[in-house]
């Protein structure tokens, strides 16, 4: 009997093990093998480091560059995490205004999907002569991107609360900012942090770009300047390590902002809860 | 022990008519007096606007003819302190169970560490001590259902609506539920409006049943069950009860051929 039970669990516990495994050894081989192919395409057919540096080469200039990469990442993360925050409170607050009243967001949301669809690379310039601090521009830049996908997920989420539940809240005389604790905004929660998640790329992107657009020198400068700056001189070595500070930075800001989603919802909601049948 | 129906109505539906955006017309010169300290059951096949009609005596939504007064009330107003049991258990996924049934208490500006003897008392009364922790989605659908009556009894309402609260469940517990449904009613002289699908159950519990016809709704029967209570299991057997549940058929039969 009990060897029985013993041999049917084993089977499942073993295939569950090696999947949780291959979930991080297999991206990591992959990764592995392209900077083994990449490293060999460039030996082989010798390439000059101007057209396509070496993997080895962009991890020497990662270290030996840090000395100017560093303060350039932290200005990046600086706007992109400024513009983030802002976004957050701009969007969720409007959002709120919106849940109370049908004519505000009657009004104002066609606007805020004009922002949207302006695509923020041809907008980046006006905004970059009209404000003089370009460190406010740049934020602004970051702020239009990422705000969008917080404003409409925020309010669909405040829109979406059960029937019957707002029902039973009239029935028990709740007042609208009962209403709005108790349940819009629980309600909203998946989709909010579902619009955060978006949207702290997005102010990522939108900080970068703006900075491209900017081309701005001096002691402010972030990672994109950084990149246009090796462009010019051919620094391509440079050019591909600021490109993977970028790239690794998007990611973290993805990683975290998962973690912290499933953290708030794993108790509750059917995204972050583990299904026992 | 209970006052004639008609003399002092707690609640009174005259020439009711409900008209859905969509064109469906729910309810039809829909009539009804609920006495108070009744116990009435709204028994009809489905979709004969049963909830439809529970719902407008709760004040969710707009008759679109007809009145719903309430004449033993000061000025005729609504009552505030009513309960309400949904068809579905609808609850807060992101709440316990405890905070779920402290709701109602909650909105009414009670302390939390006030509520917490109430909010165990009803919990103990529909069998879920021990669950205060618990999440919705880690509880059966007939325990969900409990935790939705727990939350409607919290606040000791004077009116209780419930919308086939036991359809969910399994009979054992079904019965238990309809023994301490009676006892809470008869103890704390609640008024009770209460739909169901079942001729047994309508007839184990009320003292009048309206029998409801479909498309469009209405009430075509009222039926006294004159049985005395308290009404326990033996009731269930015996031929007084039959009877009782035969001409309840028989009736209910008659509305689906209307
Ligand atoms: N919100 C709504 N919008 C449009 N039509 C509705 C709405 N709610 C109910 N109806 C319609 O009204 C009629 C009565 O519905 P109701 O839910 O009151 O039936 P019911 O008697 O409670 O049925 P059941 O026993 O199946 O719960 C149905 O034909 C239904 O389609
Ligand atoms: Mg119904």
């Amino acid at each position: 009997m009990s060897v029985a039970v013993e041999q049917a669990v084993r089977p499942r516990d073993r295939s569950e093990r090696i999947e949780r495994i291959a979930r991080t050894a297999l991206p990591i081989a992959i990764g592995v093998v392209s900077i083994v192919i990449w490293d060999l395409v460039v030996r082989l057919n010798d390439l000059p480091h101007y057209i396509l540096p070496a993997p080895g080469l962009v991890a020497k200039s990662l270290w030996n560059d840090w000395g100017t990469l560093y303060p350039a990442l932290l200005v990046t993360l600086r706007i992109t995490f400024l513009a983030l925050a802002v976004a957050v409170i701009g969007g969720v607050g409007l959002a709120i205004l919106f849940a109370q009243s049908k004519w505000i967001e009657i009004s104002f949301f066609p606007y805020a999907v004009i922002l949207q669809v302006t695509p923020i690379i041809a907008v980046a310039p006006l905004i970059l002569i009209y404000v003089e601090n370009t460190h406010i521009a740049l934020l602004i830049c970051a702020w239009i991107v990422a705000f969008f996908p917080i404003l409409s997920n925020t309010t669909l989420g405040l829109n979406s609360a059960d029937h019957n539940l707002i029902n039973l809240f009239q029935l028990y005389g709740a007042t609208r900012w009962q209403v709005l604790r108790y349940l819009r905004i629980p309600s909203a929660m998946p989709y909010f942090l579902g619009g955060l998640r978006i949207a702290g790329g997005l102010s990522l992107i939108g900080s970068v770009v703006a900075e491209f657009t900017a081309g701005s020198a001096g002691q402010g400068s972030g990672l994109a300047f950084r990149i246009l700056e090796a462009g010019y001189r051919l620094n391509i070595p440079r050019m591909f390590a600021a490109l993977i500070l970028i790239s690794a930075t998007g990611i973290v800001i993805f990683l975290f902002f998962t973690a912290v989603s499933h953290l708030i919802l794993r108790k509750w909601h059917e995204s972050a809860v583990r299904r026992e049948n | 022990m209970l006052q004639d129906a008609t003399a002092r109505p707690l609640v009174r539906l005259s020439h009711v008519d409900k008209l859905f955006g969509n064109g469906t017309l729910a309810l039809k010169d829909m009539n009804l007096d609920v006495g108070e300290h009744e116990f009435v059951s709204l028994l009809g096949p489905s979709g004969c606007g049963k909830s439809t009609a529970l719902r407008l005596v709760a004040g969710l939504g707009e008759a679109t003819a007809g009145t719903i007064e309430w004449p033993s009330r000061a000025g005729g107003k609504g009552l505030r302190d009513i309960g309400f049991v949904f068809q579905e258990p609808t609850l807060m996924p992101w709440a316990t169970v405890f905070d779920n049934v402290y709701l109602p208490l909650r909105l009414q500006l009670v302390a939390r560490g006030k509520a917490a003897d109430e909010v165990a008392a009803v919990l103990a009364k529909v069998g879920l001590t021990g669950f205060e922790g618990a999440y919705p989605r880690e509880l059966s659908g007939g325990m969900k259902m409990r935790v939705s009556i727990a939350r409607a009894l919290v606040t000791k309402p004077r009116l209780l609506l419930m919308d086939e609260p036991f359809a969910a469940l399994d009979e054992i517990t079904r019965f238990k539920l309809n023994n301490d449904l009676l006892e809470l009613w008869r103890s704390q002289s609640w008024t009770v409006i209460f739909v169901t699908h079942s001729v047994y159950e309508s007839v184990y519990l009320s003292n009048r049943i309206a029998v409801m016809a479909a498309r469009p709704g209405r009430v075509v029967a009222d039926l006294r069950i004159g049985a005395p209570y308290p009404r326990d299991d033996e009731f269930r057997t015996s031929t007084v009860y039959n009877d009782y549940c035969r001409q309840v058929s028989r009736s209910l039969g008659e509305a689906m051929r209307a």
